[in-house]
């Protein structure tokens, strides 16, 4: 067994929330110069240039890069010979997404009791925390930042198997068509398919850790992704909706086996600000 | 085409020179409320209360920044989506609100109302918030301090650059926008 201090995690965790929220990934910043170079439209181009613009203020300022700094969903993949000491793991992470908000001053988004007292938590917890247990002695830490703009316009559809690969691309294309301007694109659309009514949107919202560009290891998804991303950047929407040919800068699509009587699919939306960052311990 | 200067408090004369597309830096003072704020706004206006503001010609910026860094008036300070403010449009506009500033399309009742009250939606880049917060010169909580970031700010904006999106004419630029690169 390997030794891992839950204080680690909340190391780990309060660096990674502010890096996410402060440094636009690489991947991101590199998809937008070139759509900047594609874009045909001038507004979407004076668009892209100030994401371009507003990431290196953001980057040098260590100010955030939106100032929704949005929900905090964390993602472990916690090798099973690893022996957790000093506490809660959940806690700790928790005490990472406080520490994080508050030091970096990160806007805090989170209020509880949403139904009937909603009150601010103030620290932004608790954190949304998915644990894979894996084979191993390492501990892999993923923290992806959500807003809340493009959140609303994420969508979930229970379809009809006869609805076939057709209905969930056209489920695709209305939900990114509806959304417009909106979630701030241009946008990354993460797919999910198959499983249950919650693994689905589960599915959708993990893609969303990928590099732009990476694309589904099974080359039949691959090409689905290249082909309903044309099809998105087809609907001239643009960068910040003023009108244009770079709507979303990719799409992913997860899916994982269904029930025979259903036909599960989601979409869950992510705006330029397209934020996370992985640390392994 | 160059951005045109204006300042705030807006009238009906400029507003009336501002057609959808039009590249603005506007100056002057802004007001920030969102969701929970206009909650409130609406109920003094309909209690018949003072506002915290002179609503007059102002102008209203969708917005929740970030905390301030020590020594900076504010934090990041980009705009949120406009259309959950919708159902407050109309009751603001009849209060004197001239215009407003976020992102993302409005409902046809909010459009009427532009063109009903001689109005503009001006929309800021979502997401450019690092940026958009260097145009905002000083930042003061004047209202419902216990709303934290959704509290109403005083905030003194220099050339802060923006696009018409909805014009006093019942224009959108959106629909203008998707329509001209939209591939059938």
């Amino acid at each position: 067994m390997r030794e891992i201090k839950v204080s680690q995690i909340t190391e780990t965790v309060k660096d990674l929330c502010i890096k996410a929220c402060t440094e636009l990934n690489p991947d991101v910043q590199q998809a937008i110069a070139q759509a900047l170079e594609n874009e045909p439209s001038e507004a979407g181009k004076a668009v892209l240039r100030q994401l371009l613009d507003n990431a290196d203020i953001a980057r040098s300022e260590k100010i955030p890069i939106c100032q929704d700094t949005g929900f905090t969903v964390v993602y472990l993949e916690l090798g099973q010979q690893v022996n957790l000491t000093g506490g809660s793991l959940n806690e700790a992470i928790n005490q990472g997404v406080k520490q994080g908000y508050t030091e970096g001053y990160l806007r805090k988004s989170i209020v509880k009791n949403p139904l009937l007292a909603p009150e601010n938590t103030k620290d932004n917890t608790p954190a949304i925390i998915h644990t894979d247990i894996v084979p191993g002695d390492k501990l892999k830490i993923s923290v992806l930042p959500k807003g809340g703009g493009s959140e609303n316009m994420s969508r979930i559809k229970m379809m009809k198997p006869a609805d076939g690969v057709e209905g969930v691309k056209n489920f695709v294309i209305e939900t990114v068509n509806n959304a417009g301007a909106n979630p701030c694109p241009p946008i990354v659309v993460g797919v999910g398919m198959g499983g249950t009514f919650d693994h689905v949107a589960y599915l959708a919202k993990k893609t969303l850790l990928r590099k732009i560009g990476q694309r589904n290891p099974d080359p039949r998804l691959a090409e689905l992704e290249v082909e309903w991303l044309n099809e998105v950047n087809k609907l001239g929407i643009g960068p910040a909706g003023l009108g244009g040919r770079t709507t979303a800068l990719d799409l992913f699509i997860e899916e994982f086996p269904r029930h025979i009587a259903t036909y599960p699919a989601a979409v869950n939306i992510q705006c330029h600000a397209d934020r996370s960052k992985t640390f392994i311990l | 085409m160059g951005a045109v200067k204006i300042n705030t408090p807006l009238n009906d004369e400029v507003i009336k020179t501002l057609n959808i597309g039009m590249e603005v830096y506007l100056s002057g003072i802004v007001y920030t409320a969102r969701d929970a704020a206009h909650k409130k706004l609406l109920e003094l206006i309909d209690n018949n209360e003072q506002l915290p503001f002179d609503i007059q010609g102002s102008v209203i910026y969708y917005v929740g920044p970030s905390p301030a860094k020590p020594g900076q008036p504010i934090g990041a300070a980009g705009p949120t989506t406009s259309y959950r403010m919708d159902p407050f449009v109309p009751a603001m506009f009849e209060a004197g609100m001239k215009g407003m500033i976020g992102k993302g399309q409005r409902s046809q009742q909010v459009i009427d109302n532009i063109s009903k009250y001689t109005g503009v939606y001006f929309g800021a880049t979502g997401g450019a918030a690092a940026l958009l917060a260097k145009s905002v010169k000083a930042a003061e909580v004047i209202a419902f301090p216990e709303l934290g970031a959704e509290a109403i700010r005083k905030l003194e904006v220099q050339d802060m650059p923006l696009i018409v999106i909805n014009d006093c004419y019942g224009k959108d630029l959106y629909q203008q926008g998707r329509s001209k690169w939209a591939i059938k």
